[in-house]
């Protein structure tokens, strides 16, 4: 504070920190108090405003647990998350510990991009993509049954598997690169002094490089589930009619059903699951905010 | 309890670069063995051929007359200590020391047991439930050391372990090793750079230069008795003349260098007229009068000289590439020479010793 004023004056320093305060509440704060107000509000015609019926309810927010469908469907959506990072931190950590630990600088570099490439394509045609692999007559089916694997083709787009599958891929990275920074930083050594002591490669895993990363893990779990409870993309597109993501149901109550008052209270859910994902993750791993931000 | 180990013909490439050249040798069981050498020399690359780390390209590693080829580091009853020891930062101490026992499936009460029973021998017992990140760089040591025992390997190699240790620290940690290998019976094979470390702790030393093992004896071989002109170099200081051997009557020999002509007992392998080396350990120069009574003598001027504390150096220029050092005993008469004075020299024909020649250490 005292550097800024001396190096910009006390007119530039305070019309920065006036302009990061003005973006920071304009942009960031009264948005969701807006949306806060919203959301504690009954949803009523315009002759009702100012009568007694416009009080502060919770009612919105107990509509998702009077309402079995959006229950199942919130249920789903934590669910389906959980999954999708569970197999994302499955296919991420071999990846991660290969990255960081076993490949020459070369073979690090090119993998980190092969990594990379397919984010430089719209996260719509990734999931076309993905919707296409899947279809009935797809590839997939395709291929296995060319290979004798199967005898009919599969219907992997009924049900959430789709949804699962393109979550995966979609977020993946997401899992990776925390995970290879975190395994980047553990002393080679200690990999083989257990090895030298006689553990077998599970042991060395599990007692020496999964708890050394589990910062990253935990950010890259965090990550991953935000991004898939959040998505609207990849649901979308590769759920099937009756299995539907909260986030669709969100942006029902928006735009088709024109009830900001419910949807505010259903995206203020979202949050709330979110967040105690996280709280619940740092919890379980026994990691602090300030071992997340290194 | 101990076994003895054996490098046949071993050899290691990388690539093109020979680290290890054909090294032939068998450390005893119980045996305390320091490989020594300049970094580079290919002593690393041993200890992690005998820990299983690497496989040797040619030859073979035995332990206890078994070959140990395509076996595993986790499979060899080796224990290794790393240069940075490698203690696991997120276990307390007591877990570090049993992990090796956690690994082969010992109960958790009988671990704790056998832990504290080695941070006893360590003298450590007061540390068991405490982090690692709280311990001080000896008693991490004795952490590293304690672990390695639990897993009563039958031989012990330890890289440089007490290298990032301050002297006083290092020089006490020198006689504990000693003790705990004396006490443990395991054999030890132990790399350092240090002569002082290899001197001190060893039964024998195995001087390595370049990827070939030059000379293997005990401390007091190595010194007074090198095989070859960089082991007469690299361990201990000493004062070179380089020249042709012109006569040898058996075990003694005259050699004619561009100092003058000096008489010196015959080391391995130099043969009369051929080009050699004659090394005299700086405490075996005789100064000003003493130099009269000895055999051979040089001319020379007085440089510089460097107190310290019970001894002196004195350094004097008699026309080599490097000026000559005579070690002793502190003399005020030696630090108010002049620069320049004329100063006599000399050595006794025992205390030197004539070898072909060959490659010095470098500085």
């Amino acid at each position: 504070m005292k550097y800024l004023l001396s190096r910009y004056g006390a007119t530039l320093t305070g019309g920065m920190i006036l302009a990061t305060f003005v973006w920071l509440a304009g942009m960031v704060i009264l948005p969701y108090l807006v949306m806060a107000d919203f959301s504690l509000r009954p949803n009523l015609l315009p002759a009702d405003l100012g009568s007694d019926k416009d009080h502060y309810t919770l009612d919105n927010y107990g509509t998702l647990f009077r309402n079995e469908i959006h229950f199942v469907v919130f249920l789903r959506t934590l669910w389906g998350s959980a999954l999708a990072t569970l197999l994302c931190l499955c296919v991420a950590y071999p990846v991660a510990y290969f990255l960081a630990m076993i490949a020459t600088p070369a073979q690090a570099a090119t993998m980190l991009l092969l990594l990379v490439i397919p984010f430089w394509i719209n996260e719509i045609l990734r999931t076309f993509a993905w919707f296409i692999i899947l279809a009935y007559n797809g590839p997939l089916n395709g291929v296995l049954r060319l290979s004798g694997l199967i005898s009919g083709p599969i219907r992997w787009l009924s049900g959430s598997w789709g949804v699962i599958a393109g979550m995966v891929y979609a977020y993946t990275v997401f899992m990776v690169f925390p995970v290879y920074n975190a395994i980047l930083s553990l002393d080679r050594n200690q990999v083989e002094a257990a090895r030298d002591l006689g553990a077998p490669l599970w042991r060395i895993h599990w007692r020496v490089v999964i708890p050394h990363a589990k910062p990253g893990i935990t950010v890259g779990c965090i990550l991953v589930f935000t991004a898939a409870a959040g998505s609207y993309i990849v649901p979308s597109i590769l759920a099937a009619p009756g299995t539907r993501w909260f986030t669709e149901i969100i942006y029902q109550w928006f735009y088709e059903g024109q009830n900001w008052q419910q949807g505010s209270a259903y995206a203020f859910l979202l949050l709330v699951l979110c967040l105690a994902f996280v709280l619940g993750m740092m919890r379980l791993f026994r990691v602090g905010l300030s071992d997340i931000a290194r | 309890m101990s076994q003895e180990v054996a490098l046949e013909g071993v050899t290691r490439r990388f690539g093109e670069f020979v680290a290890v050249r054909n090294v032939d040798l068998t450390i005893r069981a119980g045996e305390f063995f320091s490989f020594l050498g300049p970094s580079g020399c290919g002593k690393t690359t041993i200890l992690r051929m005998i820990s299983g780390f690497i496989e040797p390209t040619d030859g073979v590693v035995r332990i206890g007359g078994r070959d140990m080829r395509g076996i595993g580091p986790n499979k060899r009853p080796t224990a290794l200590i790393f240069q940075n020891l490698a203690l696991f930062p997120l276990m307390p101490v007591w877990q570090n020391v049993a992990f090796g026992l956690e690994v082969r499936g010992v109960g958790k009460a009988e671990r704790r047991k056998r832990a504290e029973e080695l941070l006893a021998i360590v003298e450590l017992s007061a540390s068991a439930d405490k982090q690692v990140a709280d311990l001080s760089g000896g008693q991490k040591q004795r952490v590293a050391i304690a672990r390695a025992l639990a897993v009563e390997p039958q031989v012990m190699l330890l890289d440089e372990p007490l290298s990032a240790l301050d002297l006083k620290l290092r020089q006490h940690m020198r006689a504990e090793l000693r003790r705990i290998q004396q006490r443990t019976g395991v054999t030890f094979i132990y790399i350092t750079h240090d002569q002082g470390e290899a001197l001190t702790m060893s039964d024998r030393v195995g001087v390595m230069s370049q990827g070939v093992l030059q000379q293997v004896g005990t401390p007091l071989e190595i010194y007074n008795d090198p095989a070859t002109p960089f082991v007469a170099s690299f361990v201990g200081e000493a004062n070179v003349f380089a020249g042709t051997v012109a006569q040898t009557n058996g075990t003694m020999a005259h050699i004619e260098t561009s100092s003058g002509t000096f008489k010196a007992r015959v080391g391995r392998g130099a043969r009369s007229g051929e080009a050699a080396m004659l090394f005299v350990r700086p405490e075996h120069m005789r100064l000003g009068d003493a130099a009269s009574g000895t055999a051979n003598h040089v001319t020379a001027s007085f440089s510089h000289a460097e107190f310290e504390g019970n001894f002196v150096n004195v350094f004097c220029d008699g026309g080599l590439r490097k000026p000559m050092m005579a070690q002793t005993r502190s003399d005020p008469r030696l630090l108010g020479l002049a620069h320049g004075e004329a100063l006599p020299m000399g050595f006794d024909a025992a205390d030197a010793v004539i070898l072909p020649q060959g490659d010095l250490a470098r500085e």
